[in-house]
């Protein structure tokens, strides 16, 4: 192993030294400044997709995603300028008018904390899809889904190595999908839900939370799947 | 208004993973499954089973009250569900089933019961229920589903290297250069597990290579899939012995330093050409050189196994040759390196450890062996029996010889785990007496006498045992149904009233009040134990055994110094041909196995949702095959054997070779083990569960 070059950098004002290769991201989060996340997750790999945790870095004319850049020698950065929170802002804002992001706390705390309006974008069209309730496991609601990745990341290499889930569609519509968009059942789908344990807000639910905040008791829920079973064709 | 959630750290209580997961209660529900991302061993990974499976917990059949068989007594007795017997008190099934074993030990000895306990159990429910059998019943016969699993793996790794665990941690999976997996449907039957391999191929660029007659989902992430005729193992093993001694290969400083047994060795790979290997196990020549080479040849590499090596009549020898592999390449011993049988049950290297096996007390400690008796005997105050017990398929020619007169069943289902079920099953219609204690009533217990509720993992504390040896501790989450109380308790409740119904005076410590101080006494006893505690795995969540002392950080990895029995020894095997072939009356080779979504005896996960996916049981046939029976996937179809006949629905697949189909063994009303064979391997004892032969035919 050869011994890392340790760079020098000013966050805030604050001076630290790091080994070379880390993010500015994980930089800041050395010295406890909190940088809000989207899209990255502690299992998947960082991919500078959502830009909320975007900062200045002296003397570069656009914002860098924090999370996919890496800290270079003399480099001063500024995570909360005002520039930055106008940009975050704003992407909950977009956030906010295209998808239902009202079950997701951690969202909802960052309109919070970055005042963003949800009237903001009054005339814009929400993504509205019906709910998928193909398996016996979890449902989906990509009404709710911000296209974070993090599913496709987590089924593919960062996780499970399955490759069930992918992109679907163009521009509004895109969307997380299976190929041909193919109920779950009939793709490699293992349901591991590890793809449900990394979503940010409920676009992919526990289908047993999901029937109990309908209202269904434990023992509604036995009697409903013992319905849904009634007829069903065998896994082939 | 709803009941705010809590959450519950546990360990998953299906695999040998021993992945740790968050509960999160409401209601006295387990309403959702997350886990941990910054805890080994699985590091916020799951599989379907422990994120989705855990609802057999809430099932309205668990036992909930002890029950006393309604014609008690009437022999040859009959298998009843649950309407052939009454609810009792805890006082008069406890004080029933007391005077039953106190009476057959008193009349005809301790050695006239047998025991099984439990791999699904906890280490501190296993060690008491054999303090028990060894200490108040005065008997070594006592086994669990370990024999029917790894008991191959255990002997052949015993023989080589005087150990019977995975060498290697979890975690060192994804650093290996090359990873050899064999016999082991990893994904199916260790997701997790297969996740961190898959990881180390994708992401870390480690070569794999898959040897399996089926065509596993591991074998698609493979640079060498070798798939070679269902139990033609030695000889394949031993050619790529034979190449890596040929072509120089070996590492002769690990082999002058560690090993022994060399000049004998060798000469018995003579003949074992890859030349000859194509031959018996359809496999090309060249493709079984490659593969030498490239285990031989790699800095790190280490071996992964399953039910395929170790389920055979020669699954010792199976063993025996992968860890002479290992020993010729040195590669064992170094981070990452080593032989790896993955453990099925959540604490099937628990039940092992804590004395669960009819020749050892806890921590492999042999009951033959005098000092170590004399120490259980001074602790415990009793006297102890010198002779090894019986193994669980001896069980059952005891019982049927009149030899075993009754037998105490905790947390196993036998009666579909052995081979030759119909066998098996008439012999327990015979036996005197049968006590059964488990959370759900099973094909086991419909023949019991007394059946005793127990309380699933989710309610009640202990530690289980992980597949890399790994100790972990589990949590009550919710209150058990009805009067079902933990094994640990009932064993208590039994064992003091045996005690007294066979006058013994004093007792042997039958007074627990939590299950740490059952783990304190047997750490006590055991010293690999000794610097583990319950307060401790509350602190760092998990230890790996061996952990002599409180200030040892445990062992993840095996053998760097030596090995248990000093040096390694390269073992010669010879090749035996499977006990059972195909002919022309049963033209196809059976295989069975495990699916994805199931366990085992299907005793939890045919009551849990899991069910809904896979709710039948399948035939896998090749589709050459299926076009030559008229078979499409759906048909009906009848398999038989020598031995009985079952119906199931085929499904056409490219998974199983020609020649051979493929049945999961976890579906009651289509029992694979009615068609399999009671064959052993005659070192481990453990029956072929691969390989006999079978006919198909379309209904």
């Amino acid at each position: 192993m050869t011994e890392k070059k340790c760079l020098s950098l000013n966050i805030n004002g604050i001076e630290c030294q790091v080994p070379e290769g880390t993010t500015l991201l994980e930089a800041a989060r050395y010295l406890d400044i909190d940088i809000p996340v989207i899209c990255l997750h502690e299992a998947t790999t960082a991919k500078g997709l959502c830009r909320q945790c975007v900062v200045e870095v002296e003397g570069r004319r656009t914002l860098a995603p924090s999370c996919i850049t890496l800290a270079e020698e003399g480099m001063v950065v500024f995570t909360e300028s005002e520039r930055v929170v106008r940009v975050r802002r704003t992407i909950l804002e977009m956030l906010h008018a295209s998808s239902d992001i009202s079950h997701s706390p951690a969202l909802q705390a960052q309109m919070e904390k970055y005042t963003a309006d949800p009237e903001r974008f009054p005339g814009a069209k929400k993504r509205q899809y019906e709910i998928l309730d193909d398996n016996p496991f979890y449902v989906r609601d990509y009404s709710q889904c911000i296209l974070c990745w993090r599913c496709v990341q987590a089924c593919g290499d960062d996780i499970q190595f399955t490759y069930a889930l992918g992109l679907g569609g163009r521009g509004h519509d895109s969307r997380i999908s299976t190929f041909y968009e193919l109920p779950m059942p009939e793709t490699t789908c293992v349901f591991c839900g590890n793809c449900v344990a990394v979503c940010p807000t409920e676009a992919l639910q526990d289908k047993t939370e999901y029937l109990l905040e309908k209202g269904l008791q434990h023992h509604e829920i036995r009697a409903r799947r013992r319905q849904e079973r009634q007829g069903k064709r065998s896994k082939s | 208004m709803r009941e705010a959630e809590i959450k519950v750290r546990s360990t998953c209580p299906y695999c040998g993973v021993g992945c740790q997961i968050d509960m999160q209660i409401r209601e006295n529900h387990i309403t959702r499954v997350d886990a941990p991302f910054d805890v080994a061993p699985n590091y916020g990974r799951l599989c379907v089973k422990g994120r989705y499976g855990l609802d057999y917990t809430h099932h309205p059949s668990r036992l909930t009250y002890p029950l006393i068989r309604k014609d008690l007594g009437i022999l040859p007795r009959k298998p009843v569900g649950l309407g052939g017997f009454r609810r009792a008190s805890w006082e008069e099934a406890l004080d029933l089933a007391a005077e039953k074993l106190a009476v057959i030990v008193q009349e005809h000895g301790g050695d006239a019961l047998g025991a099984f306990c439990s791999a699904k159990a906890t280490n501190e429910d296993n060690y008491l229920f054999q303090k028990f059998i060894r200490g108040v019943l005065r008997t070594n016969n006592i086994d669990h589903c370990a024999r029917l699993c790894h008991a191959a793996s255990v002997a052949g790794l015993q023989i080589t290297l005087g150990s019977s665990a995975m060498s290697n941690s979890i975690a060192e999976m994804k650093d290996l250069e090359v990873l050899l997996v064999t016999g082991s449907n990893t994904s199916e039957t260790h997701p997790v597990i297969s996740t961190f391999l898959r990881e180390a191929v994708v992401k870390n660029r480690a070569r794999l290579i898959v040897i399996d007659p089926r065509r596993t989902e591991m074998s698609r992430f493979a640079d060498f899939y070798l798939q070679l005729k269902p139990g033609t193992d030695v000889v394949m093993f031993q050619a790529l012995a034979q190449v890596i001694v040929q072509d120089g290969l070996v590492d002769q400083e690990f082999l002058d330093a560690r090993v022994e047994g060399l000049e004998e060795y060798l000469p018995t790979l003579e003949g074992y050409t890859p030349e000859y290997a194509e031959e018996i196990c359809g496999v090309p020549a060249e493709r079984i050189r490659e593969a030498a080479h490239l285990y031989g040849e790699a800095g790190t590499a280490a071996i992964y196994w399953g039910m395929g090596i170790s389920q055979s009549t020669h699954g010792t020898d199976n063993a025996i040759s992968l860890a002479n592999l290992a020993l010729l390449t040195g590669n064992v011993g170094r981070p990452g390196t080593g032989v790896n049988p993955l453990r099925g049950q959540n604490n099937v290297q628990g039940c092992s450890d804590a004395g669960g096996l009819p020749n050892v007390f806890p921590g492999y400690q042999l009951v033959s062996d005098q000092e170590v008796r004399e120490k259980f005997e001074t602790h415990w105050g009793v006297s102890l029996n010198p002779q090894p017990g019986l193994t669980t398929m001896e069980m059952v020619d005891a019982a049927e010889q009149g030899i075993i007169q009754g037998y105490y069943v905790m947390g196993e289902n036998p009666m579909m785990s052995e081979p030759d079920l119909h066998h098996a099953r008439q012999v327990m219609a015979n036996l005197g007496f049968v006590l059964y204690q488990d959370i759900f009533m099973n094909e086991t217990g419909e023949y019991a006498d007394v059946i005793l509720p127990a309380v699933s993992f989710a309610e009640k504390a202990g530690t289980f045992t992980n597949s890399d040896r790994r100790v972990q501790l589990i949590r009550p989450a919710i209150t058990p149904p009805g009067e079902a109380r933990p094994d640990w308790v009932i064993i208590q409740e039994l064992a003091r009233r045996v005690e007294d119904k066979l006058g013994m005076i004093g007792s042997a410590g039958f007074a627990f009040e939590h299950p740490a101080e059952i783990w304190d006494e047997m750490a006590e006893l055991t010293p690999p134990f000794q610097g583990i505690s319950h307060g401790r795995l509350e602190r760092e969540s998990g230890v790996h055994w061996p952990c002599p002392s409180e200030d040892h950080p445990g062992t993840p990895y095996l053998f760097s110094e030596s090995f248990p029995r000093g040096k390694g020894k390269l073992t010669p095997i010879s090749y035996r041909s499977p006990a059972e072939l195909p002919d022309e009356e049963y033209p196809l080779i059976l295989s069975t196995g495990r699916v994805l979504y199931h366990w085992h005896g299907g005793t939890l996960t045919r009551r849990s949702k899991l069910d809904d996916i896979y709710p039948e049981a399948l035939v896998e046939i090749h589709p050459r095959d299926a076009k030559g029976l008229g078979v499409s996937t759906g048909d009906r179809v009848s398999l038989r054997s020598r031995r009985g006949r079952i119906e199931v629905k085929a499904l056409v697949s490219e998974r199983s070779p020609i020649g051979t189909v493929f049945l999961p063994f976890h579906f009651a009303e289509a029992a694979a083990n009615i068609l399999t064979m009671d064959a052993r391997d005659p070192h481990a004892k453990i029956p072929d569960y691969k390989v006999c032969a079978v006919v198909l035919e379309k209904l």
